[in-house]
């Protein structure tokens, strides 16, 4: 990974949020480097940040949050600093994003055309016929069958997963470099899901992008992440390549959310569950965020913050029990039969 | 299975739903029969507007039905019938909804959404008695009697969908109709929820309709699944014989489309895509045959010498 070019980078971010005279520690401390042509899955339960996260790589924090400290580099121009005007240069053109749900994300008074080639006109300037043509060449891409015909039509003539494309399609319609996508699939049926991810990974291929995918479901990421980044109150906790993460996952929070996976359940046994609730923002957080769920917490988890420690140089975790004087902890059964599951990769490593 | 095989429940004979009137007629729901027995999980699955919304609605007696039988309890519960059975059906049967964000009064307290069900019952309840059993209904599914007097924007995504199962839980149903109950939430309270349901069907004896569009949950939680596309059920079959031999080419397309948590498998993995006019009706006409025992399938005769091979030449491992 060291010879990539990094396209975006992330430096210590800390982001706030006012709420009823009282502040959210919404981001800590996060540090975060995003490779050209890479794609990113970024995973947590909701309220674990991820969103507040990636918004604030397009200015789009809601107004009552703001960053307090940190940089976020984008090919070489921090842009934690930036006003509404400069992040428009920015918004569109060179970082967009598709939303999660489909049914609310357009404009139901426009024709999809219309909505297309309002991003196409505002960053490319065509006009007119050359407009026209640009927007049926979108859809095209897109897997939307007819496009001349569809371009006049109405967002509630299009089905959900259609409708996804269209969103997609407005996303790309300017090129851009970076492509975060919200939950691009929760609100989808899983064999529409499946082809819309098929979609967004040919499109990255296509279009040279780099992919940054949030969700809140690690199964969807094996498919289409190359490395995934484990969220959790507003920290990664794990980061690595898809393979470490599903294969030798460290952080106890990674085993977590992969044994509750309903894939690995056994019919007739209960299916693993994650006890409690994420800690509360509003008062700082001490020690192992996530300690307090975790029934083999060590005694340092409550008492003081993990440093990342390196598995491999691509793969790191947040978590005292890579200690080298922490007891030895065995992960739960399914992550085991997930790590025989990846035997060949982990031995060839 | 659980139970005796002969203790059917809820029975669907030739059920047809339709929306609209002559000419602009749709038929949501054709010709569906199954027979879903006490104690056991009945799994429907399918894409969005595959219908499998509206049957589980037409049991509850929200939709009503154009053709066909719905017997409960050996009873038929669907068109025209007494005002009794109508109060015993709705006390017996009992749904569960999507969305928990949806489907709540945000105006009204727990207490009140909880208990709203026992104000329709013919034996009026006491004041103290109706607090009692919200009261225990709510510590059923792991919640605090306290949150009684809260309103619904004060609970998380998970601890709604709990209310949500206390109030169908108070009117000491026999059947639940879950309509996709965990598609709204995230993956770890997902299966706390899941956890919750088969625990409260082991405790109480219940009887599921688990309506999803998932079969990654189905195989956790289903005992047999029928695979419904365009209105139709196209395969039904015990939840392991589903998965180790489907046949028909939409649940297989719907098996490949689930994601596993398994990066190397899934680069290698075939997406399939189902394609209805793979199906050639024309001359030969479809019809519906348990092609092994408890696996029932939708085809043509062509189609079931080829669904036969394919079970012979599986040993009965193997599959997806």
């Amino acid at each position: 990974m060291g010879s990539q070019k990094m396209i975006l980078s992330v430096r210590d971010l800390n982001i706030k949020f006012n709420l009823r005279g009282r502040k959210l520690h919404a981001i800590r401390d996060v540090s975060l480097d995003v490779y050209e042509g890479e794609s990113l899955a970024i995973v947590g339960e909701s309220g674990s940040g991820k969103s507040v996260f990636t918004k604030a790589f397009m200015g789009l924090l809601d107004a009552n949050g703001y960053v307090e400290s940190g940089r976020i580099v984008y090919r070489g121009t921090d842009m934690a600093g930036f006003t509404e005007k400069e992040w428009l240069k920015i918004r569109g053109k060179e970082i967009a994003m598709v939303l999660q749900d489909p049914m609310t994300s357009l404009n139901p008074l426009k024709t999809i055309g219309a909505q297309i080639g309002e991003a196409v006109r505002m960053h490319q300037g065509l006009k007119g016929d050359a407009l026209k043509s640009a927007v049926v060449e979108i859809l095209k891409n897109v897997g939307i069958t007819e496009p001349e015909r569809r371009a006049k039509q109405y967002p509630h003539e299009f089905s959900g997963g259609m409708r996804q494309r269209v969103v997609i399609a407005i996303a790309v319609a300017c090129r851009p470099r970076i492509l975060i996508c919200d939950e691009p699939t929760t609100a989808l049926d899983v064999t529409i899901q499946a082809q819309i991810l098929k979609l967004l990974r040919d499109l990255k291929q296509k279009f040279d992008l780099t992919t940054i995918y949030i969700t809140h479901d690690l199964g969807v990421v094996a498919n289409v992440a190359d490395r995934i980044a484990v969220m959790y109150a507003g920290d990664i906790v794990e980061i690595g390549k898809s393979e470490e993460v599903f294969y030798d996952p460290k952080h106890p929070y990674t085993w977590a959310l992969l044994s509750s996976l309903p894939q690995l359940g056994k019919k007739g046994e209960d299916l693993y569950s994650i006890k409690g609730t994420p800690p509360n923002l509003f008062y700082e957080v001490k020690g192992d965020a996530f300690a307090a769920r975790n029934p083999q917490a060590l005694k340092i988890d409550f008492e003081e913050r993990p440093p990342y420690f390196d598995v491999t140089e691509t793969h790191k975790a947040r978590t005292w029990l890579l200690d080298p004087r922490a007891p030895k902890v065995e992960p739960p059964e399914h992550i085991r039969e997930l790590r025989k599951l990846g035997g060949k990769y982990n031995a060839g490593k | 299975m659980q139970g005796n095989k002969k203790d059917v429940v809820l029975s669907l004979r030739n059920l047809e739903v339709t929306f609209g009137e002559k000419r602009k007629k749709f038929v949501a729901v054709r010709n569906v029969s199954f027979d879903i027995c006490r104690g056991e999980t009945f799994g429907l699955v399918g894409e969005s507007g595959s219908g499998k919304t509206t049957i589980g609605r037409a049991i509850v007696r929200i939709h009503p039905t154009s053709a066909g039988d719905i017997l409960f309890n050996g009873q038929r519960i669907n068109g025209v019938i007494s005002k009794e059975l109508d109060h015993e059906v709705t006390q017996k049967i009992q749904m569960i909804f999507q969305d928990p964000m949806a489907s709540l009064n945000e105006r009204a307290k727990v207490d009140y959404i909880v208990s709203e069900g026992l104000y329709n019952l013919k034996k009026k309840l006491s004041e103290a008695e109706r607090k009692k059993r919200v009261e225990k209904a709510l510590l059923d599914v792991g919640l605090l009697p306290e949150f009684a007097s809260r309103f619904p924007h004060e609970f998380s995504g998970g601890q709604r969908q709990r209310i949500g199962i206390a109030r169908a839980l108070i009117m000491e149903p026999e059947f639940i109709v879950a309509d996709e109950p965990i598609s709204a939430l995230d993956v770890s309270i997902r299966a706390q929820v899941l956890n919750l349901l088969s625990d409260l069907q082991k405790k109480r004896g219940l009887t599921y309709l688990f309506i999803a569009h998932d079969l990654s949950v189905m195989r956790f939680i289903a005992d047999r699944i029928a695979v419904i596309h365009k209105g139709r059920i196209v395969e039904l079959a015990e939840t392991e014989k589903l998965f180790a031999n489907p046949l028909h080419p939409y649940t297989r397309a719907l098996l490949s489309a689930i994601p596993m948590p398994d990066p190397i498998a899934e680069q290698k993995k075939v997406l399939l895509v189902y394609d209805p006019s793979c199906h050639d009706y024309s001359v030969d006409k479809p019809r519906w045959l348990e092609i092994e025992p408890d696996h029932f399938v939708y085809g043509n005769e062509k189609e079931f010498e080829e669904y036969r091979r394919i079970l012979s030449s599986s040993t009965g491992a193997g599959g997806v």
